[in-house]
C-alpha cells in the first residue's frame, strides 16, 4: 500500500525532527505545536464537513470534551503517584488522549443521531448548539474525586504540560492516514456518496444515515485527541477556549484549504496558524481578513483556495483527487 | 419567586426575540437560507440608537424626550434597513443560484465581518446606552412592578408585528412576498420582480433588528460589538421553534424563549441560561421539525 509508505516517511521524519525540537526558541516550538494540533483539527473535520458533506459548527465541543477528559485522567493519576515522565508518563497520557478520544466520539454519536434529519443550515446551528450546551455543562459541572476539585468550572483547570513536538505530529500524522484511507477505501466510497447526492447514494443502497453517524464518531474521536493535545499543552484550560468561534476558526482551515482535500486543509492550516500569529499585534484585524477571505472566497472561488484540482496534479503521489462537491 | 413579575419581564424579553426571528423567518420564507448575520445587524442597530440619542439626537431633543426617542428608533430602523439591502445586494445576491452551503459560510463570514469591524469601530469595550426611555415605574405593587421600559418594549413590538401583518397580508408587495416564498418560479412567471421582493424582505427584516437593538439597549443597558450573537441565535431557535417561514409562528416562539429563559432564571439556574435555548431547538428538530405552527414540507426528489 502506497500510504502506508507515507505514513512511514511521515513517521520518520517526524521522529527525525523532533531531535531538532529542543534547539527552537520555545515561543516558536510552542506555536509549531498548534499548527499541528489545528492540522488534526482539521483534517478530522475534514471528513464531517468536506468528505461526508455535513456542516458542523460544533468541532470545539468535541475538542473540550477530549480536553477535559484527558486532562481529568492526567491530574488522577499524577495525584494518585504515578510518575508523569518517561515511560509511565507516555503510556498515561497516551491512555488519557485515547480516554478523551473515545468521550469526544460519545459526544460526535450524541450529535449524530439527533443530526440525521436535518441538513445544511439546520445542522450547522444544532452542532452550535452542542458546543455550546458542551460549554456550558463543562462551566456549571462539579466534579470532584476525594475532594479534589477537577474541571474548575469558569476559573480553569490547570494541567500538566505533556505534549510535546513528536506527539502531536505523530497524532497528526495518525489522523492523515486514517482519515485519507478511509474515505479513499471501498467502503469510504460512501461518505463521498453521500456528499455528492443523499438521495442517489440511498437508491444505490448506501445506508447513509450511519454513514453520517461514522463520520461524525470519527471526526469527533480526533477532535478529542486534539483537544487533549491542546489541553496538555498549555498550562490552563477553560471554557472559554471551547467556544464556537475556535469552531469557527477549524472551519475557516477547513473552507480555505478546499473541503474534501486533505492537503489542501493540511497547508490552509499551517498558513492560517501563521496568519494569525502574524496579526498577533492586531488583533482585531485578523478576524476582518478571516471573514472577508471566506466572503470573497465564496463568491469566486467556493471549492476553496488550494482545491484538489490544482493539487491533485501537483502531487501526483498523493493519490487520486477527490472532486469537490457541486451541490 | 414572583410568577406575575416574571411574567412581564419574560414577555418583555419574548417581545424582542419576536421581532429578531421575524426578520429570520422572512429572510428564510423568500430565500430559504438562514441569516446567520442578522443577530449583527441587531448589535448595529443597537450601536446605531447609542451615537444617535448620545451624539445627534440630544442637539435637538433632551434625552427621554418623546420625539428624540421616536427619532432614535427611526434613524436605527432605517440605516439597519440600508444595511440589510446593502448585505444582500453585496454578498448573497451573487449567489442566489449557487449551492447553499456556499451562501450559508458567506452569511457566516458576513456575520463575523461585521463582528469585528464593529470591535474595530466601536471599540471591544461595552458601552452605555443612554436613558432614552425612563424607568419610572408605571404599576407598583408588593407582587409586581411594571416600568415605562416593559411597557414600551411590549407596545412597540406589539405595533411593529401588527404593522409587519398588514404589510404582508394587505399591501401588493406584501402579496408578492408570500408568493415569492410559496413558489419562486411561479411568481416569477406571473410577472413579480423576484429580486425587489427580496431586497425588500431584507429591509423590513433589518428594520425589524434595528429597531429590537434599540429596545434591548434600553433594556439592558451595556452594549458591545458581540452582543448579537446570543440574542440573534436565540431569535433563531424561536423561529425554528415557531415554524420557519411562519410569521405568526416567530412571534409565539420568540415569546415562548423570552417566557422560558426567565423562568429559568428565576428559580435560580441562571447560568445554564444560555444552554436552554439550544435545548429547546434541539427538541424540537427531534421531535417536531416543522415548528408549532409551520406545515410539513415534503421534499420532491
Amino acid at each position: 500500500m502506497k500510504s502506508y509508505t507515507g505514513l512511514l516517511i511521515a513517521v520518520v521524519t517526524i521522529i527525525g525532527a523532533s531531535f531538532l525540537a529542543p534547539m527552537i526558541n520555545p515561543y516558536i516550538l510552542g506555536r509549531i505545536i498548534y499548527i499541528g494540533i489545528m492540522i488534526s483539527l482539521a483534517v478530522s473535520l475534514n471528513l464531517i464537513n468536506g468528505f461526508t458533506g455535513q456542516f458542523s459548527l460544533g468541532h470545539a465541543g468535541f475538542m473540550a470534551v477530549g480536553a477535559y477528559t484527558s486532562a481529568v485522567v492526567t491530574t488522577y493519576l499524577s495525584t494518585h503517584g504515578l510518575e508523569m515522565s518517561g515511560m509511565t508518563g507516555t503510556i498515561s497520557f497516551f491512555v488519557a488522549l485515547v480516554c478523551g478520544g473515545l468521550l469526544a466520539a460519545v459526544a460526535g454519536l450524541g450529535v449524530g443521531i439527533p443530526s440525521l434529519r436535518l441538513r445544511g443550515d439546520y445542522l450547522a446551528i444544532v452542532t452550535l448548539g452542542f458546543n455550546e450546551i458542551i460549554r456550558v455543562i463543562i462551566q456549571n459541572v462539579d466534579f470532584k474525586i476525594h475532594g479534589t476539585d477537577y474541571i474548575g468550572g469558569a476559573r480553569g483547570f490547570s494541567v500538566l504540560p505533556m505534549t510535546t513536538f513528536i506527539w502531536v505530529f505523530l497524532v497528526a500524522a495518525v489522523v492523515v492516514f486514517c482519515v485519507e484511507n478511509l474515505v479513499n477505501s471501498t467502503y469510504g466510497r460512501g461518505f463521498l456518496a453521500v456528499r455528492d447526492d443523499e438521495i442517489a447514494a440511498e437508491a444505490m443502497g448506501v445506508d447513509t444515515t450511519k454513514f453520517k453517524v461514522r463520520a461524525f464518531v470519527v471526526g469527533a474521536f480526533f477532535a478529542g485527541v486534539g483537544g487533549g493535545l491542546f489541553a496538555h499543552s498549555n498550562y490552563n484550560i477553560t471554557p472559554l477556549d471551547f467556544t464556537f468561534l475556535q469552531s469557527i476558526d477549524i472551519v475557516v482551515i477547513v473552507i480555505l484549504g478546499g473541503m474534501g482535500s486533505t492537503v489542501g486543509v493540511i497547508l490552509a492550516a499551517i498558513v492560517l496558524t501563521t496568519l494569525s500569529e502574524l496579526l498577533r499585534s492586531v488583533p482585531e484585524y485578523r478576524m476582518i481578513i478571516y471573514s472577508l477571505l471566506l466572503i470573497m472566497l465564496m463568491i469566486s472561488r467556493p471549492q476553496g483556495l488550494l482545491g484538489p484540482s490544482t493539487l491533485g496534479k501537483l502531487f501526483k503521489f498523493w493519490r487520486k483527487p477527490v472532486v469537490a462537491s457541486t451541490d | 419567586m414572583q410568577i406575575l413579575q416574571q411574567l412581564v419581564n419574560g414577555i418583555s424579553l419574548g417581545a424582542i426575540y419576536a421581532l429578531i426571528a421575524l426578520g429570520y423567518t422572512m429572510i428564510y420564507g423568500v430565500l430559504r437560507f438562514i441569516n446567520f448575520a442578522h443577530g449583527d445587524v441587531f448589535m448595529v442597530g443597537s450601536y446605531v440608537g447609542y451615537y444617535a440619542a448620545t451624539y445627534w439626537v440630544s442637539h435637538f431633543f433632551p434625552v427621554g424626550s418623546l420625539e428624540s426617542t421616536v427619532l432614535v428608533f427611526l434613524i436605527s430602523m432605517s440605516v439597519c434597513a440600508a444595511l440589510g439591502a446593502s448585505i444582500e445586494f453585496l454578498a448573497y445576491r451573487p449567489l442566489r443560484s449557487r449551492p447553499k452551503l456556499t451562501v450559508l459560510i458567506t452569511a457566516i463570514g458576513v456575520s463575523l465581518f461585521l463582528e469585528y469591524t464593529g470591535q474595530l469601530f466601536f471599540g471591544p469595550n461595552p458601552r452605555g446606552f443612554p436613558p432614552i426611555i425612563s424607568n419610572k415605574a408605571v404599576i407598583h405593587s408588593s407582587s409586581i412592578t411594571i416600568n415605562m421600559i416593559q411597557v414600551v418594549v411590549i407596545t412597540v413590538s406589539l405595533g411593529l408585528m401588527l404593522l409587519l401583518r398588514v404589510i404582508v397580508m394587505r399591501t401588493k408587495i406584501g402579496t408578492a412576498m408570500r408568493a415569492v416564498s410559496f413558489n419562486q418560479q411561479a411568481a416569477s412567471l406571473m410577472g413579480i420582480n423576484i429580486s425587489r421582493v427580496i431586497t425588500f424582505t431584507f429591509i423590513i427584516g433589518s428594520a425589524l433588528a434595528g429597531a429590537g437593538g434599540v429596545l434591548y439597549g434600553t433594556m439592558y443597558p451595556s452594549i458591545e460589538p458581540l452582543m448579537g450573537i446570543l440574542p440573534g441565535l436565540k431569535a433563531f431557535v424561536a423561529a425554528v421553534l415557531g415554524g420557519i417561514g411562519n410569521i405568526p409562528g416567530a412571534a409565539l416562539g420568540g415569546m415562548i424563549i423570552g417566557l422560558v429563559e426567565t423562568f429559568v432564571s428565576g428559580t435560580g439556574a441562571s447560568t445554564y441560561r444560555d444552554a436552554i435555548a439550544f435545548g429547546i431547538l434541539i427538541a424540537i428538530l427531534v421531535f417536531k421539525p416543522s415548528g408549532l405552527l409551520g406545515k410539513r414540507e415534503i421534499e420532491k426528489v
